[in-house]
């Protein structure tokens, strides 16, 4: 075991990723001297090379757009976009190219690409720096949306979304890249008895009286919401897989608490809060003692930073949430 | 404001070979020298692609397709640069590159299946080494360039074209693409057929300037060729690939062509162009010029000139009966190929339509 950061971990999980497998090469604004500017690739440029670690224009229509070209000549590329609101000009390569590639050709050309995108607020930042787009995404049939929430589980499945024959967007929480965590680099992700399919969610946390769904970010707040909840017992799941979305883990949770509400700093509307809570209305109706209810980001665009805390989801409002349940 | 409209002239300073008149011509810079043999072929090639070309639309107007792009007019263009090609190396078509497909090796009904909307593909590109047609105006200059960096990181000296035409380039796609490729010096040829129209839009509606000229800015050469100059074309492309086989980087060819027809079959150019248009162009057809010279230097005679049309009208069978024989996929089918590895939602939405659809009294799918 050792300890690291998110980034560090995500690092590490690159690293494994290049060593297995040459066709795998990296692309994106400024990730080889520099390291990004999260510094996740930090040092790779160096040890594999530019070949490798390829520095690209400032485009990112143009980085996936390439990457296209890249997964078809047989290469495994993963993309940085540097910020959450900085993917909307890749939008269009990713639904109509990335997304639609495999099944276009009949299951001749698979895109084996990666798009890493450090997502959510928290961080101060300026507008277009702490957006929750995921759900456009998980909405997108062709992509799968991953997002770690901690430093090992960000090791793992960095590098099984590396493996995938599917494109995956990787959102990372990047108010928890700083956040460390024990990590146990000898996993091999490659040994289905060392490691589960990333695309389940997973239970972090036990408990009886009411389930708290989330995903990145939103998982240590939440464990936070659950430890300071009093008598109150509150099982946490970690979806993990924003697409496919795992609902029989939040079934058998439901099923035992009565109870569930869904975190997410993302906006309410038509976002994985409510898809969760039809899914659940559908297979658990007679198992639920209340609604369905969401904590969210607000349905307007990300506040100014000062404003923030009040935007984000954090444990009062998630424990008021919980009250409300209960007391339903 | 309505844009300046030209009189469509071939500009001065566009490469040719061959007048419309099939006259051989000198350029200082371009030559080929082909044998008598492949100057049949390219005859060939633009005939059996305009009579594919034409049977299409008239499917199209008896309902066989849903929709058709045609290429007349643009065959040299095409024809020209993928007959200049290797095996190995990769063609990114748009919807309109009929003789781009052909001359690639795709089969005809292949051509025409995704028109026919039984498939959003038709071929294996990867066997083929021709991407399937982009829809997306402009997306394929970026495929294209990064296939392009995939054989330098092989270290392999293949070479792609990438098609786009003059509405395009008004694309972001295409811009970040011509700085992609200056950036990592790509093997690829990007190859504008400037057809004159985007739709409605005239060509001045894209930005100022000779297309071509645009690649100097971009740090990359730039050369208009006469589009229905079948050896013009060629020529400039052959030496296009061969400087971006040699390291020497990308390369942009404006193909100065026209679209004879309309852009797709939903469309009626007769409200946005002039007939006399159609007609000034008329006389710079592209498979006109090349058969008077072919005739003229003797190289193919009335009898050769009869077997092609046989085999024009053979191919305009092939395609009449085979687009109305071929099947429609089972519905099952919309399911297959979303994923690469198992997805639950896609699966069990699978299971569900197949429980709904067998729930008919009639079995509805046998």
């Amino acid at each position: 075991m050792t300890t690291l950061t998110m980034a560090k971990a995500i690092n590490a999980g690159l690293r494994r990723a290049m060593e297995r497998d040459a066709k795998v090469i990296l692309f994106g604004e400024d990730i080889g001297r520099l390291g990004g500017v999260f510094r996740v690739t930090d040092g790779l440029q160096k040890d594999f090379g530019d070949h490798r670690v390829i520095d690209s224009p400032l485009a990112e229509s143009g980085i996936v757009g390439a990457a296209v070209g890249m997964a078809m000549r047989g290469y495994r590329p993963v993309l940085e976009i540097q910020f959450d609101g900085f993917v909307y000009p890749a939008f269009d390569q990713i639904v109509s190219q990335v997304a639609k590639m495999h099944r276009r050709s009949e299951g001749t050309v698979p895109m084996p690409i990666v798009i890493r995108i450090p997502f959510g607020g928290g961080i101060g930042a300026v507008e277009h720096h702490s957006e929750s787009p995921e759900a456009y995404f998980a909405h997108t049939a062709g992509l799968r949306v991953l997002t770690p929430s901690d430093p090992q589980a960000a090791y793992i499945t960095i590098q099984q979304a590396i493996a995938s024959n599917d494109p995956v967007v990787y959102f990372e929480p990047k108010r928890r890249y700083w956040d460390k965590g024990e990590v146990d680099e000898t996993i091999d992700v490659s040994d289905p008895r060392q490691v589960s399919t990333p695309w389940r969610a997973r239970v972090v946390r036990t408990g009886s009286d009411v389930t708290l769904a989330c995903y990145g970010p939103m998982v240590r707040t939440c464990i936070e919401a659950a430890a300071a909840s009093g008598g109150t017992s509150i099982e946490v799941i970690d979806l993990q897989s924003l697409s496919p979305l795992d609902i029989d883990t939040v079934v058998h949770s439901v099923e035992r608490t009565g109870r569930l509400v869904v975190v997410h700093e993302a906006a309410s509307n038509g976002g994985i809060g409510a898809e969760l809570a039809a899914r659940i209305a559908e297979r658990c109706f007679y198992s639920l003692e209340a609604p369905v209810l969401r904590v969210t980001g607000y349905d307007i665009p990300y506040p100014p930073s000062r404003l923030e805390e009040h935007f984000l989801p954090d444990l009062d409002r998630i424990l008021d949430a919980v009250d409300r349940s209960l007391e339903f | 404001m309505t844009g300046v409209r030209t009189d469509g002239n071939r500009p001065a300073e566009a490469v040719q070979l061959l007048t419309p008149e099939g006259e051989r011509v000198s350029h200082p810079d371009f030559d080929i020298s082909l044998s008598d043999g492949e100057l049949r072929d390219l005859y060939r090639d633009m005939v059996l692609v305009r009579r594919l070309d034409t049977e299409a639309t008239a499917l199209q107007r008896q309902g066989e397709l849903g929709l058709w792009a045609p290429c007349q007019g643009q065959e040299a263009a095409q024809v020209g640069s993928a007959r200049s090609m290797r095996p190995t190396d990769f063609a990114f078509p748009t919807y309109r590159e009929h003789g781009v497909t052909w001359s690639r090796g795709v089969a005809p009904l292949e051509i025409l299946a995704m028109y026919r909307g039984v498939t959003n593909g038709g071929w294996n590109p990867l066997e083929l080494h021709c991407a399937l047609p982009t829809i997306v105006i402009g997306n394929q200059a970026l495929h294209g360039v990064g296939y392009a960096m995939g054989i330098q990181l092989d270290g392999s000296d293949d070479a792609v074209i990438t098609y786009f035409g003059d509405g395009a380039t008004a694309e972001g796609d295409v811009n970040e693409a011509f700085v992609f490729a200056a950036d990592y010096n790509a093997p690829v040829v990007f190859f504008c057929q400037n057809n004159q129209w985007a739709i409605s839009s005239p060509r001045e509606r894209q930005g100022g300037g000779p297309l071509y000229e645009r690649a100097s800015g971009f740090g990359f050469p730039g050369i208009q060729v006469d589009g229905n100059d079948v050896l013009a074309v060629m020529a400039v492309t052959r030496v296009m690939l061969e400087r971006a086989r040699s390291g020497e980087g990308p390369s942009l060819i404006e193909a100065f062509t026209y679209r004879m027809g309309a852009h797709t079959t939903s469309d009626d150019p007769t409200r946005y162009r002039a007939a006399n248009e159609l007609e000034i162009w008329r006389l710079r057809d592209p498979i006109e010029r090349l058969k008077v010279f072919l005739a003229h230097q003797g190289i193919a005679d009335r009898h050769y000139f009869d077997t092609i049309e046989h085999e024009a009208a053979e191919l305009a069978t092939l395609v009449r009966d085979g687009v109305r024989a071929m099947p429609d996929p089972h519905p099952e089918a919309m399911f297959d190929n979303i994923y690469a590895e198992p997805h639950g939602l896609v699966d069990q939405q699978r299971r569900d339509f197949l429980l709904y659809e067998a729930s008919f009294a009639d079995g509805a799918l046998q």
